[in-house]
């Protein structure tokens, strides 16, 4: 190839497609985390006194923390007092009530994304609750929505209509005192979405929220709250991007997701922010904790993830199988290019009798990228008959780039099943060479590859979401090969 | 006169194996070329074909009053060249069908032509499979995945169908093939054939050219063509072998 190693050079070195930044006036609150930082998210949205109190728990707990250092990942030092915790777009009190009324800046950066709002929200029919830095901006659908009794709003909004539900479920899934990041979250989360699908109804709709980050200098903390109720069902797809940028932006979002008796949950993400440039300057950190807990008897929890963004992404979306006969699933494809790193896999927790779960793992690494799968299936005394697939396919292109495996099993049934795959390989020259020698360019050889690669985890995704995912796949490794 | 080869030489890692090849092939000419084990005929395929990894040293190559030369692989094949491999490649979770109408649609956009139709191509796609007496399920699988020797090669050909190439070149496709599946490729290329296109038969056996009759048949040895006839050169091989030719041309 090596005629053809300067194109390829050029091609990788493309500037992120996404990258820029709207200019909306943003009310933010000055760098820095203390308890009158706290009062002040918790006054500004108006929130009930025991939102405040777990926050100011969940603050002295994460005071007591420091930050994990198990992944194999080289996080530089993050000093949270450079942080501002609050960003709002100006004017929320005459926020827009449709489309019609959204700032047409806001709009316009959703075109430059490949986000048509507009048409893509009514021609798919699905739900957008957009959110824009922090706060809500335009819920749609919900007419329809409320017809089926299922309630889709901003978590601001809950906390302030459905106290009780909030109450009931915010942290039974991921306590404050889960991790570093899931305490910080906890204390001084910014807005995010909820759902309550009640008994017995499957969702009109798939539900979709794209999250974006935007004021320079701030923090996102998401906060998503999905419960399932008895013999409910529900499809949840989020999707973000983010604009270009050259300090650091942390990223901490805490997904909890509780499936009662026969109910399902799928969740879908695609993820691309903003990764950094090709020296790794910049870029997201991406560390969210992400659990469904599979309470009721027969209830089904399955994720599916594609990575592309962010600079460092640590992600472990797990299932707890509480319920007999429950199920989890882990469907992900990661990729890293340049500098890259991603320490990212799922935790299966088989606790209920003839509990199954399945993890099919994709990690694509290219540039000086580092791409790591952690994965633990633990299995309980009381798991009778628990069953586990798992299915870890590496591919790596050129020569600079890491993948690495590390699979965790701990088992206390004799009676469990469980079963590793894995497999590492190369983009063959070979296979590149039979499909030019059809016709096709060196890229769309490249992202024909590739695709086949991540059949198994696209064909998981809703319709609409597996295109863009192909597509975001093309954009992150162009060019990616040597 | 499609392809005019010329004073060819053609190193692999810096080892010369083709050494100075004249070849000229005319439009829906068939030339079979046969020598023996280590001759270069492998590297005279790849190489007109524009794997990277084979220098060519000195020589040119006009190809449809181009020269190909100057053309990287993928430029090649929307020109007009295919070449069907001798150890076709698996490309997993990319379907059959997929590949080819990605490659067919760059053909067409190469000729400045519309993308094909996803109801015609169906139809255009099953007739050919028909030919090759390839079962529909192949359509969808991946990419040679999980076929067997046989199946491979017969999907080259059905490929070579397809694609409907201006110049064929086929790397030992008889190899690996029972009797039955050796008649239904060389009808394919056959049919091929009568829609004027070139091909370039590389074969250790004359089995094939029973099958496919050549109009030339041309015996490479140590990067040279040494010898060069009609098809009854090739029954002269198979009785007397290559050591008398080799003799012969190094007397």
């Amino acid at each position: 190839m090596s005629s053809k190693q300067t194109d390829v050079k050029d091609l990788i070195e493309r500037k992120y497609e996404h990258g820029f930044i709207t200019d909306i006036e943003t009310d933010t609150v000055p760098p820095g985390l203390d308890e009158d930082v706290i009062r002040l998210i918790s006054r500004k949205k108006g929130e009930p006194q025991f939102m405040l109190d777990w926050r100011l728990k969940s603050f002295k707990h994460w005071q007591t923390m420091s930050k994990p250092n198990w992944a194999k990942l080289n996080i530089a030092p993050i000093n949270y007092q450079d942080i501002s915790y609050f960003s709002a777009p100006k004017r929320p009190e005459d926020g827009p009530q449709s489309l019609d009324e959204v700032d047409p800046k806001l709009l316009e950066t959703y075109e430059k994304l490949g986000i048509p709002l507009h048409e893509r929200a009514r021609l798919a029919g699905v739900a957008v609750d957009a959110v824009f830095d922090s706060v809500s901006v335009t819920t749609t659908f919900k007419g329809k929505l409320a017809e089926a009794g299922v309630i889709f709003c901003p978590f601001s909004e809950a906390v302030i209509n459905h106290p009780e539900l909030i109450e009931r479920y915010l942290g039974t899934v991921v306590p404050y005192r889960d991790n570093f990041f899931a305490a910080l979250n906890s204390a001084v989360f910014s807005d995010g979405s909820f759902v309550y699908i009640p008994k017995g109804v499957r969702c009109p709709m798939e539900l979709s929220t794209y999250f974006r980050i935007n004021a320079a200098n701030t923090g996102q903390f998401e906060r998503t709250l999905i419960i399932a109720d008895e013999g409910s069902h529900v499809s949840y797809l989020e999707g973000c991007t983010a604009p270009m940028r050259d300090e650091n932006q942390l990223h901490a979002a805490v997904v909890e997701l509780v499936a009662e008796q026969d109910a399902e949950i799928k969740y879908s993400t695609v993820q691309n922010w903003y990764p950094g440039d090709e020296e790794g300057r910049g870029g997201i950190y991406n560390f969210v904790t992400k659990r469904g807990d599979c309470r009721g008897d027969r209830s089904k929890v399955s994720w599916t993830q594609v990575e592309a963004g962010s600079a460092i992404t640590w992600k472990y979306p797990s299932c707890i199988l509480r319920g007999n006969g429950s199920i989890g699933e882990f469907y992900s494809v990661a990729v890293t290019n340049n500098l890259q790193q991603a320490d990212t896999g799922t935790k299966m927790v088989h606790i209920g009798k003839n509990t199954k779960s399945t993890i099919i793992s994709k990690g694509i690494s290219a540039g000086r990228a580092q791409n790591t799968y952690r994965g633990l299936v633990k299995i309980f005394p009381t798991a009778d008959n628990a069953r586990n697939y798992t299915q870890c396919d590496s591919l790596l292109m050129g020569n600079q780039c890491g993948a690495h495996t590390f699979p965790y099993m701990e088992i206390k049934n004799p009676n469990a099943v469980v079963e590793h795959e894995a497999t590492t390989s190369k983009i063959a020259d070979d296979q590149l060479f039979y499909c030019q020698q059809r016709g096709l360019s060196e890229e769309d050889a490249v992202n024909m590859i590739v695709n086949g690669f991540c059949k198994e985890v696209f064909r998981e995704l809703p319709m609409e979401f597996a295109v863009e995912a192909q597509a975001l796949m093309n954009v992150s490794l162009e060019g990616a090969v040597g | 006169m499609l392809i005019k080869i010329n004073n060819l030489h053609v190193s692999v890692n810096e080892t010369e194996i083709i050494k100075g090849l004249n070849l000229t092939i005319g439009e829906g000419e068939v030339h079979a070329i046969m020598g023996p084990n280590g001759s270069g005929k492998s590297t005279l395929a790849q190489t007109l074909a524009g794997h990277p990894n084979y220098d060519v040293t000195a020589g040119t190559v006009e190809f449809a009053g181009q020269n190909l030369l100057d053309l990287a692989a993928d430029e090649r094949a929307r020109a007009g060249i295919f070449l069907g491999f001798q150890y076709p490649v698996e490309i997993s979770g990319v379907s059959n069908i997929y590949m080819l109408k990605a490659a067919l649609n760059a053909r067409r956009k190469a000729a400045g032509k519309p993308e094909i139709d996803a109801v015609e191509f169906m139809r255009f796609v099953k007739e050919k499979a028909a030919l090759m007496k390839l079962d529909q399920k192949f359509l969808t699988r991946g990419v040679n995945e999980g076929f067997s020797g046989g199946e491979k090669k017969r999907n080259e050909i059905f490929q070579m169908a397809v694609l409907e190439p201006k110049f064929a070149i086929l790397d030992e496709t008889d190899s690996g093939l029972d009797i039955d599946a050796l008649k239904v490729v060389a009808n394919g290329v056959n049919q091929q054939r009568d829609d004027k296109c070139s091909v370039l038969l590389i074969t250790h056996y004359q089995r094939l050219l029973d099958y496919i009759q050549p109009d030339f048949v041309h015996v490479l040895a140590n990067g040279q063509i040494i010898r060069s006839g009609d098809k009854d050169l090739a029954l002269e091989l198979e009785a007397n072998g290559y050591d008398e030719i080799l003799a012969a041309a190094k007397a």
